[in-house]
């Protein structure tokens, strides 16, 4: 049941780095692979638009496959063409490309703000649970449950928040919105990640400490928080991924209008005069999530030496 | 430390028990105190009886929307099932493609796959669902990829050393040895991959297509500030959540009780 | 040596300093004092009696080897010693305290089966723990590890990590961590049970020479009989459910006599093996050969 964070969290770990490395020509691979990789779902969207018929696959009634034409399928060469276009017809108009990274940056301001929140939250809370186990049984099993039932469904209703919550001059901002739902959906993983990690020490170095007469806090400093680091980073990744996408859900759901989830149903809408322009956004929101990652697997490697082989 | 985990088992057992349920009534409790006491506005927070009361008035609406979401997941997950364990099965027959999916999926994995809906959208046409299923498919297939993966990479080189010793056919040492020691690696994927079918094709709906799951309902109450009844189709969808969880993990149960595999991932 | 180093200056705050090895504790109080021991534990099958009416005492400087079979209670007793387990009735003293009082002031220094370094710590960084959980000063720190290093024979290897090291030395860094705060007790929990039979024998002298050099004394748990007799200068035999003391031998080799090959093909030290055998088994062995299990 618990092992619904941690499996999820696994590809990026698991599948890049389990390659052996051994020269040069080995250490070029994973990255020529990755390429051919991205190139075959290129191939694979160009294939199937030459030789699906227009109208998509239909069986009965029911389209499964989508209509192949340039309208509904742009090529591929063509969404990459786009982005160096101007945004729109109108004299001036910064390349495309441009509008979509100041979007994606201003949601990845939002999506970092909500991260930190949640891991910090997460990280208290998975201490706490740690430190008192009643803590724990009261919470943890709701915050596990909480993994398997889409909470982000509420994200139209904070969308009210914005508008009614005024404390002396301050007034809620609409960003606020959309980060705190980016937050809460970080914290989950990692308050369950940083707990499990937290309680991943081996029983002889809880002997050792315990021989040395050293405190609670002293062991977490010294035991639990270096044993927990092989847990957490997993957990942080996928709190940045759902930090990403909690803030992509709730740009378009609260109808924020600077981010990138605002282009990308706007774009979409424009799909049948500009078909390749809906793609640009996608991109961006890819980059986004990426760049997330990236953020993690950095933390991973200022933390590497805590990530070192269990030695008996 | 063992002795003293036994020595308070019986009073653990209770807590465990207990202690969940105390903090469901506890939020249960402050809920409704900031609502009846604080008389904190309902645009922010609709008592727990007002929600309930939505839920009986449009019970048939939300059936049926219940339906159409859960569909969707449901056609998602098994698209995705399909082809996280065929891409899996060629994976492990060539490292090369196992090398080249592996960035695709790690890329996948933390991707907003929810972006792609409004270019679905406009590729299936207005009144499609298939938009949906497909985003509801691409989040499946990557933990029944992932855990495909690791369960076809479990069988060791000396079990490996032993099937050859019997001079054991392809198929023998398939049926023996692979298949025992992935699939309940594969399950798991498969019970990960339904809340995230869910998840994805309930917020799918958000990015605009056709009306009648539990997602365009809930942006559509909230945006005319019937937040009781928004309230009421975010409980179906946590129904609905709750509901893929329990059926993939019975099933896990029920194919590990029909073959026995030891191992549990 | 260690009886040339300067007591520890962060010392004086705590409860008790532990004085330096030469320095002879209260006349005729004992290092370990185990006095009518049981040990109870409730598992799911129902009660285990791990420890059952065990007397036992350890004089300063002294060598004992608590020996038997797995599940005899051995290790649980070392742990009731350590304050790692509470005893369920009787009593322990260590050197005249309640065993968590000298827990408290690190009277003891102790070793396990696994090395349980930390892996993200280097050598030193490893062997430095206690100390620094005992706030002595950075300075004095860093001479008292590069002195047990020397010891253990690891000086050179002060900046690597645990993974970098044999299970041999890495034991030799889990030992070396034992002796940081100068302990007169020396707690070790079948510290080569994990080594290959020539690195154990080699570890075994290297054990030896320590002993002699800083005189703590030790309790020591084993499976092995000739390892047992090899380092001891009492054997204290133990037989399982329950847990109890059946046979003390003592080996009669002194502290004055090298424990090295010379020693391992002695006829005197086949004849404590022999005896110690036959206290285990609780009868004249006949025949050749007959393992230790």
């Amino acid at each position: 049941m618990t092992s619904t964070a941690m499996t999820a969290a696994a590809p990026g770990a698991a599948g890049l780095r389990s390659r052996p490395l051994d020269g040069v020509g080995a250490r070029l691979r994973a990255p020529l692979q990755g390429m051919l990789g991205l190139l075959a779902v290129a191939a694979l969207w160009e294939g199937y638009k030459a030789l699906a018929p227009e109208d998509g696959v239909v069986i009965g009634e029911t389209r499964v496959l989508p209509r192949t034409s340039d309208l509904a399928m742009p090529h591929v060469w063509d969404m990459v063409a786009r982005l160096g276009e101007p945004t729109t017809s109108l004299p001036g108009a910064v390349p495309l490309w441009r509008t979509v990274a100041d979007a994606a940056l201003v949601s990845l301001g939002i999506a970092a703000v909500g991260w930190l929140v949640g891991t910090a939250v997460g990280l208290g809370l998975a201490v706490l649970m740690a430190r008192l186990r009643i803590v724990e049984l009261g919470l943890l099993p709701w915050i596990v449950l909480s993994q398997t039932v889409p909470l982000i469904a509420f994200a139209p209703v904070v969308r009210s928040w914005g508008a009614r919550i005024e404390i002396g001059g301050w007034e809620w901002p609409p960003w606020l919105s959309v980060a705190l739902i980016a937050s809460y959906l970080a914290f989950f993983p990692v308050a369950i990640g940083a707990l499990r990690g937290l309680q991943s020490h081996s029983a002889i170095h809880a002997d050792l400490m315990h021989s040395y007469a050293s405190g609670w806090w002293s062991t977490l400093r010294r035991v639990r928080l270096p044993s927990a680091v092989p847990y957490l980073l997993p957990a942080l990744r996928l709190g940045a991924a759902s930090a990403v996408v909690g803030t992509v859900v709730a740009e378009v759901s609260t109808g924020f209008l600077d981010g990138i989830g605002r282009l990308l149903v706007s774009y979409a809408g424009q799909a049948s005069g500009d078909p390749a322009k809906a793609w640009a956004p996608i991109f961006g929101a890819v980059a986004l999530g990426l760049v997330a990652a990236m953020f993690v697997t950095l933390i991973g490697v200022l933390l590497r030496p805590y990530r070192r082989g269990e030695a008996t | 430390m063992s002795a003293l985990s036994a020595a308070s088992t019986t009073r653990s057992r209770v807590a465990v028990v207990l202690a969940p349920l105390v903090t469901g009534l506890l939020v249960l409790a402050v809920w409704q105190f900031l609502v009846t006491v604080v008389e904190v506005s309902p645009y922010l927070l609709p008592g727990p009886a007002e929600i309930a009361e939505e839920w009986r008035a449009n019970s048939d609406s939300i059936r049926e929307a219940f339906w159409v979401t859960g569909m969707n997941a449901l056609v998602g997950l098994i698209a995705g099932t399909v082809l996280g364990v065929a891409l899996a099965a060629l994976a492990s027959w060539s490292g090369w493609i196992e090398g080249m999916a592996a960035t695709v999926v790690a890329a996948l994995a933390v991707v907003p796959i929810v972006a792609l809906a409004p270019v679905l959208n406009s590729m299936y046409g207005a009144d499609s669902e298939y938009g949906r299923r497909v985003i509801a498919s691409i989040a499946a297939f990557v933990p029944v990829y992932v855990n495909s993966i690791r369960g076809l990479h479990q069988t060791t080189a000396l079990h490996r050393d032993l099937m050859r010793s019997y001079a054991a056919s392809g198929w023998q040492r398939f049926r023996s040895l692979t298949l025992p020691s992935a699939t309940p690696f594969v399950l798991t994927g498969i019970r990960v991959a339904s809340s995230l079918a869910v998840i994805s094709a309930l917020v799918a709906e958000y990015f605009g297509g056709p009306r009648g799951g539990l997602g365009s309902f809930i942006s559509t109450s909230a945006a005319t500030s019937a937040y009781a009844r928004a309230w009421a189709y975010v409980g179906a969808a946590i129904v609905l959540g709750l509901l893929a969880y329990l059926l993939t993990g019975l099933l896990e149960r029920l194919v590990q009780r029909l073959l026995p595999t030891g191992a549990t991932p | 040596m260690i009886e040339q180093m300067s007591e520890p200056a962060g010392a004086a705050d705590r409860p008790s300093p532990s004085f330096p090895p030469s320095l002879p504790g209260p006349i005729g109080v004992p290092a370990v004092q185990v006095s009518g021991v049981t040990k109870t534990f409730r598992t799911r099958a129902g009660l285990v009696e791990a420890l059952a009416d065990v007397d036992l005492s350890v004089a300063e400087g002294e060598f004992v080897a608590l020996l038997g079979p797995s599940g005899c209670g051995k290790s649980t007793l070392l742990r009731v010693i350590a304050d790692l387990e509470t005893s369920t009735t009787g009593e322990v003293e260590v050197f005249g305290k309640t065993a968590a009082r000298a827990r408290e002031d690190q009277d003891y220094g102790i070793a396990f089966q696994q090395a349980g370094l930390l892996p993200w710590r280097t050598v030193a960084a490893n062997v430095a723990l206690p100390l620094e959980l005992h706030d002595l000063p950075r300075k004095q720190r860093k001479e008292r590890v590069a002195h047990l290093l020397d010891l253990v024979g690891l000086g050179d290897f002060a900046q690597h990590h645990p993974d970098q090291l044999s299970g041999g030395m890495q034991q030799r860094v889990a030992i070396a961590r034992s002796l940081a705060e100068q302990p007169r007790l020396l707690l070790m929990d079948e510290p080569f049970g994990a080594l290959d039979e020539m690195t154990r024998e080699r570890m075994q002298a290297e054990l030896a020479r320590i002993c002699a050099e800083t005189g703590a004394a030790v309790v020591f748990v084993t499976h092995s009989i000739p390892e047992a007799v090899f380092l001891a200068d009492r054997v204290v035999v133990m037989s399982p459910r329950p847990g109890r003391i059946t046979g003390v031998v003592a080996t009669g080799i002194g502290r004055e006599v090298p424990r090295d090959d010379a020693l391992r093909e002695d006829r005197a030290f086949f004849a404590k093996v022999t005896e110690v055998r036959e206290a285990l088994h609780g009868s004249p062995v006949t025949g050749v050969g007959r393992e230790e299990r």
